[in-house]
């Protein structure tokens, strides 16, 4: 029986960890974190057709459960080394696993909102991450704490910390636009009177049913979108934001008072996931993220062999693509095993 | 005398640069403005030139900043010039002590041994001829030097050193030979004249008995000649045109006259001052980013040859920091914003919807807050010094919190002064309509041009350094300790753009503890985030900002503090050192409870105060 060890417990480490289990194979799933389900853990709703994100963790824990693997919880992984077409994996607590084949799914991080001073994040009270906001989404969670009593009119900033030189990320996040109006769907559900404008470069709704939706954000929701970047924002005595920007289609630039800012935060490559990659000498990205060895067919291949990549860690990537990024890393794993 | 005819290239020569110089000097200083000439007219028989008389020793003859950079450099250049002075100086004296005439023409003084064979007879001759031939000794090391310079700059402090042009080639030469064939001429005279002194006598005889020296004395005169009158002919297309042109410039400069917003006598003056030393190119920062064509030593050489592309004009940070290293005194910033103030199209720059409301404020206000267009993307500054008014109890018109035109300051630096002055205007007249007597500035940008600018007497400008060290001086701050390493970098138009390097000093010492790194003050790195260049990519900028920050990292500090919305953005970017202003830091303790970031957090657990 092969012994494969994945690292990260989200839903691209448990959904590679049961397939790999079907597969018939002795797996062991490391997760840094008290409990799997990684990110998804923060979000209320999924877009594009607000899918509760408790069903589809709940879905995996299930799955989880009714198989037979290890679990590592709180555990992080110190090295990996290779040694005689073995994997040596040392955790921080001080175990030592050894392993055939070994599946990273480290995932990522969301961009720092304080890195854009400009948009006040941490320093004026209305102003949010949409991870924040989905936090605040959830039924029953008091919304006036962030957005006063009344709020009557709300902002979204696209592209914060995403294709921004500036901010030192040059790529496309990818989830940020369709999550930007699925959230203002919701809040304007929650806030029939606010009017909400999203400020952005350009809309990306690549993925099924994201044009519909977001046609039924302006059509039925009367969500105004405003293509062009805001510059800053100043708080006002009432704690209310005084926000600039250009309205790139009619060439002018605007200025709005505004109750909520909601600013869609990227992703980006965990902060040490370079550093690990580089130790055990797998190639990453400019960007963080870890490289595979091509586009199209060897995207869960990492440029060390027996070392197979899952998941967001790669790049960008919303909670559908990871699953199947994951189901496609245990079958590449699996056959790879069988060839050994 | 029929073998004297060498005299001749060294007297073409010589009057032909004597009225090269004349015409191209009077034509400088006729298109200087009135108010510049009426300067000369009144300070020409003041102490002012005794001053420039004796700054003109010091540099021009002893290369004083040259040695503070380098010794060897230093010693190089003073004695080729020092010596070649005394040369002069002595070979007329000696010249005169023979013929007891002052009316002796040149090339008998120059070509001495030549035409006095006869050995120094009196005591004055010797003593004369001894010196010509140790003076001649000390150029000759010089020269050595020099030639050992080309192939190694690195002994002389300088990692990188200029290119040279054609005419700058032969002047070279022709300077390198001057000296040895000083020598060898000197040399045989003595070896057939038997009148030379302990150095050329030796020499000659030792010629002597190698061959017969008749029939080389007057060649190798010929070839010292043609030498001299060589390199006075290339010296118009040469650098070494900074040899007599920076004499009438720092004459000028001790009158007073500084470069103007327009290219004029004084900055042609300045542009032809420049020796292209090329110290200027081992300060520059840009080098870290590989760029390495747009330095100031460049610049002035394109503007001199006419040849000056944009990309290289504009491709600047005109952070300054070539300044203080240049030899000359240079104003190297101010003739470069000339240059684009010359190569900039004047964009249509109306302003119209800029309307002068009425400012009403009341009559108690004691100051004028300005925050500046950076520091609105760094708002924690403002809300800093918005918490510290409240603190000191102050009354205070913040101009810019809403809708106010930006300073001035970076179009000027990119060489608008058109469309700033229109800024300018509009901000002045709320500034004097407002009634107070003070203007604060957050930005060190902003801070200069209302200090240099804006003609508004009577208000002071201070930026918020300056202003909270006031304000803690008055006792109306809160001071706390906090035991934070921290290392101040100087903003580079609040330090050597303005000349504030203690104020934040003094303040920072009474919140933190203050660590002093090697490049600060006068050398301080620039962050690299300056407005002024506009065709740098950002990715060199980031070079830049990270070769500083490798350098404030190997101190280890705790935190970077800085006095800059714009320094603090761009190191901030770097993400590998909490990066704040000081009005973050007095505010941070003022509100030893309201902390801004989890890294302070650590801090302040460490400093045990508050939490």
């Amino acid at each position: 029986m092969k012994h494969i060890v994945i690292i990260g417990g989200g839903i691209a480490g448990m959904e590679s960890a049961c397939a790999l289990t079907d597969a018939g194979h002795w797996v062991t799933l490391i997760e840094k974190e008290a409990q799997l389900g990684g990110k998804l853990n923060q979000w209320s709703f999924l877009f594009p057709d607000f899918t509760p994100a408790e069903k589809i963790k709940d879905t995996l824990f299930d799955k989880c459960q009714e198989r037979d693997f290890s679990i590592l919880l709180k555990t992080e992984v110190k090295s990996v080394q290779t040694h005689q077409k073995k994997f040596n994996i040392e955790t921080f607590g001080g175990q030592k696993l050894e392993a055939d084949a070994v599946v990273v799914s480290s995932g990522y991080e969301l961009f720092d909102a304080r890195r854009k001073e400009e948009y006040g994040y941490k320093i004026y009270d209305h102003v949010i991450t949409s991870a924040d906001l989905e936090k605040l989404l959830r039924p029953g969670s008091d919304l006036s704490v962030a957005a006063g009593k009344n709020p009557k009119r709300i902002a979204f900033v696209h592209c914060v910390g995403s294709r921004d030189e500036k901010s030192g990320n040059h790529y496309c996040s990818k989830v940020c636009c369709i999550t930007g109006v699925k959230q203002a769907i919701e809040l304007k559900k929650r806030l029939p009177e606010a009017e909400i404008f999203c400020f952005y470069m350009d809309l990306r709704m690549y993925g099924k049913h994201f044009e519909e939706l977001y046609r039924e954000a302006q059509e039925k929701f009367d969500i105004q979108f405003i293509r062009g970047r805001l510059s800053e924002a100043a708080e006002k005595m009432d704690k209310s934001l005084l926000i600039k920007a250009e309205d790139t289609l009619s060439g002018r630039p605007l200025k709005m008072n505004v109750d909520l800012l909601v600013l869609l935060v990227g992703m980006e490559a965990g902060k040490g996931t370079a550093t690990a990659a580089a130790k055990c000498s797998i190639e990453y990205e400019d960007s963080g993220f870890l490289k595979t060895n091509d586009t199209f067919l060897f995207s869960n291949f990492s440029s060390q062999e027996g070392i197979f990549l899952a998941g967001s860690c790669t790049a960008p990537m919303s909670v559908n693509d990871t699953i199947l990024h994951a189901r496609s890393a245990a079958m590449e794993v699996n056959s790879w095993l069988r060839k050994q | 005398m029929e073998t004297t005819s060498f005299i001749w290239p060294f007297t073409i020569g010589l009057l032909f640069i004597t009225s090269f110089l004349v015409v191209i000097i009077s034509i400088w200083i006729t298109s200087l403005s009135r108010i510049d000439k009426s300067r000369i007219v009144h300070s020409i028989f003041t102490r002012k030139s005794l001053m420039a008389i004796g700054e003109v020793f010091m540099e021009s003859l002893l290369h004083r900043k040259i040695f503070r950079k380098n010794r060897m450099l230093g010693y190089m250049h003073m004695s080729l010039a020092f010596g070649w002075f005394l040369l002069i100086i002595v070979g007329h004296i000696e010249a005169w002590n023979y013929y007891h005439s002052f009316s002796v023409p040149a090339y008998k003084a120059i070509f001495f041994p030549y035409f006095v064979p006869a050995s120094a007879s009196t005591n004055s001759g010797k003593v004369l001829a001894a010196s010509m031939d140790i003076i001649l000794l000390f150029i000759l090391s010089g020269v050595l030097l020099a030639y050992y310079k080309r192939l190694n700059s690195k002994l002389f402090g300088m990692k990188k050193t200029t290119k040279l042009k054609a005419g700058d080639r032969i002047a070279l030469s022709s300077l390198w030979l001057i000296f040895p064939l000083r020598f060898l001429a000197e040399s045989v005279s003595a070896g057939i004249h038997h009148n030379g002194s302990f150095l050329s006598q030796p020499c000659g005889q030792i010629f002597a008995s190698l061959i017969p020296l008749q029939s080389i004395e007057a060649p190798v005169w010929w070839a010292y000649s043609c030498s001299l009158g060589l390199f006075f002919m290339a010296l118009p297309v040469s650098r070494y045109m900074h040899i007599p042109v920076e004499v009438v410039l720092i004459f000028l400069r001790n009158y007073g006259i500084r470069v103007k917003k327009r290219i004029g006598g004084f900055s042609r003056i300045q542009v032809y001052s420049c020796s292209r030393c090329g110290i200027c190119l081992d300060s520059c920062q840009m080098t870290h980013a590989a760029i390495k064509d747009t330095q100031s030593v460049y610049v002035l050489k394109h503007i001199r040859n006419r040849n000056l592309t944009d990309e290289k004009l504009f491709n600047c940070l005109l952070c300054g920091r070539c300044q203080p290293d240049c030899p000359v005194g240079l104003e190297l910033n101010n003739l470069r914003i000339t240059q684009r103030i010359e190569s900039t199209k004047e964009y249509n720059s109306s302003y119209e919807y800029l309307k002068n409301g009425k400012v009403a404020i009341s009559p108690q206000t004691e100051v004028i807050y300005f925050a500046g267009c950076m520091t609105h993307l760094t708002p924690s500054i403002i809300k800093s010094m918005k918490e510290i008014f409240k603190v000191a109890n102050v009354k205070y018109w913040f101009m810019d919190e809403d809708k106010t035109a930006c300073c001035g300051r970076p179009l000027m630096q990119v060489g608008q002064y058109g469309a700033a002055g229109k800024l300018i205007d509009h901000n002045l007249e709320r500034i004097l309509a407002s009634g107070a007597k003070k203007l604060v500035v957050s930005c060190p940008i902003c801070y200069k041009v209302f200090n240099e600018d804006y003609s508004m007497s009577g208000i002071r400008v201070q930026h918020h350094s300056e202003y909270l060290l006031e304000l803690m001086a008055e006792n109306r701050l809160p001071v706390n300790k906090m035991p934070l390493k921290v290392i101040y970098h100087d903003p580079c138009e609040l330090g050597r753009g303005s000349g504030i390097y203690h104020q934040p000093r003094l303040l920072l010492d009474e919140y933190v503890e203050l660590i002093s790194v090697k490049n600060e003050k006068e050398s301080a790195f620039c962050c690299g985030g300056s407005l002024a260049n506009i065709k740098i990519h950002m990715n060199e900028r980031n070079q830049i900002r990270d070769k500083a920050m490798d350098e404030y990292l190997s101190y280890q500090p705790e935190m970077l503090a800085t006095a800059c919305p714009l320094c603090k953005k761009t190191f901030a970017k770097s993400n590998n050192l909490p990066v704040h202003d000081i009005a973050e830091i007095v505010y941070m303790a003022i509100h030893k409870n309201k902390i801004m970031n989890p890294e302070e957090q650590k801090f302040m657990e460490k400093s045990k105060i508050g939490l």
